[in-house]
């Protein structure tokens, strides 16, 4: 049985408050990595997996920081215990799957300062979710940020037979494309309840 | 990103400066940094507030790294470029909640996301640790200062047009019919597009192929 409170929290995360077209978290990566669909996927899921790692990472830094009363470290905690526990994982994983590796490895470092891990961490321990709820939260937010990048991956790969005009290639045509896919996230508000 | 930074190297400090302000611009010509930029700039005041806070970041930052370049063992050195950064954030943080509460509340945890901004980093590591602090301290301003202006031309645009009001004083006549889709997330791709396709035809820069970073 999953709760109706958490699959509102995930479907919020994922869709009615998207990080990538509602926050605009994570633009670089967006923009950058969305030009074809296989290393857009394998982005997202690069994503979400360091999004899960930060949240639990997150959730006891937190913890920690509030016994020791020192919440003016959060900041700096969060981002250098992120950092180095992704390394960690990333030594790990290219031990022990290969496989793996080969999936996510390139994308792994290059995501460990993206703003969107960064604001999973900040945003669970502003509204003081749980560690169930937070755990939800992460995987939400990853799915909404893949969905984002696999559909504009798909868009750009046919765009790619279009004529775009030389001024508009580039980075202007992706933003016109991301605030099209921004405005039609917004018909998702109001399912999934109020954060 | 790798395009944008093999920038010719300017001679003197005049050009130094004016590089980041137009013709090495971060937002326009760079596409960095642009998580805030979109995200923040609702209002004129926020954008302006949001600007200056990153700028005095990477001016304090690339003071302190470019000081510290020859102590940093280059293995450690992106964990210690962000340990710096993360503590001038934290201090900008904290000032702007003990000057303007009420726009600390509307920024919310966009303040604390500026260590994530990958312009920062990047100048970080591409300039400010490989120079002396004064060519540092100029590279940073003009970045600062291109930054600053990018964000409030938008937020100036944004506010003017959807929501008829310019740091928060009515200009528009009455009988205008605010676009609400400015004030909302899609607005704000659609003029950042605006704004990267003005800033090319003024400059005349052929578009590159594929987006930025």
């Amino acid at each position: 049985m999953i709760d109706p409170e958490l699959w509102s929290l995930f479907v919020n995360a994922a869709l009615v408050n998207n990080f990538v077209l509602a926050y605009f978290l994570g633009i670089c990566p967006y923009l950058g990595v969305s030009g074809r669909l296989d290393s857009a996927s394998r982005m997202g899921a690069a994503v979400t997996f360091v999004m899960l790692i930060a949240s639990l990472c997150a959730y006891g830094i937190h913890q920690v920081l509030m016994i020791m009363d020192a919440r003016y470290l959060e900041l700096i905690a969060f981002i250098v215990v992120i950092a180095s526990t992704v390394q960690l994982v990333e030594m790990f994983i290219r031990k022990t799957s290969p496989a793996l590796f080969q999936a996510l490895g390139l994308y792994l470092p290059l995501i460990t300062t993206n703003c969107a891990i960064l604001a999973v961490a900040l945003f669970q321990t502003q509204r003081s979710y749980g560690f169930v709820e937070s755990v939800v939260f992460a995987l939400g937010a990853g799915a909404g940020f893949t969905l984002a990048m696999v559909l504009m991956a798909g868009i750009r790969e046919k765009l790619r037979l279009g004529a775009v005009p030389d001024m508009a290639a580039g980075t202007a045509i992706t933003l016109v494309l991301a605030g099209i896919l921004s405005l039609s996230f917004m018909g998702f508000a109001g399912i999934g309840g109020q954060t | 990103m790798a395009e944008g930074l093999q920038e010719v190297a300017p001679t003197t400090g005049a050009e130094q400066f004016q590089a980041g302000l137009w013709r090495q611009n971060p937002i326009l010509v760079q596409a960095l940094g642009m998580c805030p930029v979109l995200a923040v700039s609702n209002t004129a005041v926020n954008a302006l507030t949001m600007g200056l806070a990153t700028a005095s970041v990477l001016l304090a930052s690339a003071l302190v790294i470019s000081s510290l370049r020859r102590i940093i063992p280059a293995q450690v050195r992106l964990a210690s470029f962000v340990l710096v950064i993360a503590t001038f954030v934290t201090v900008t943080d904290m000032l702007i909640e003990a000057i303007a509460i009420d726009v600390h509340r509307a920024l919310g945890a966009f303040i604390p996301l500026i260590v994530a901004n990958c312009l920062i980093l990047g100048r970080m590591e591409a300039h400010a640790s490989r120079r002396p602090p004064g060519a540092a301290a100029l590279d940073a301003l003009g970045m600062g200062g291109g930054f600053v202006l990018c964000l409030l031309t938008l937020g100036s645009v944004r506010e003017l047009l959807g929501n008829g009001s310019l740091f928060g004083m009515t200009v528009m006549p009455a009988a205008f019919e605010p676009w609400v889709v400015m004030l909302l997330p899609g607005g704000g791709f659609f003029a950042l597009a605006g704004l990267v396709l003005l800033g090319r035809w003024l400059s005349g820069t052929p578009a590159r192929k594929g987006a930025g970073p």
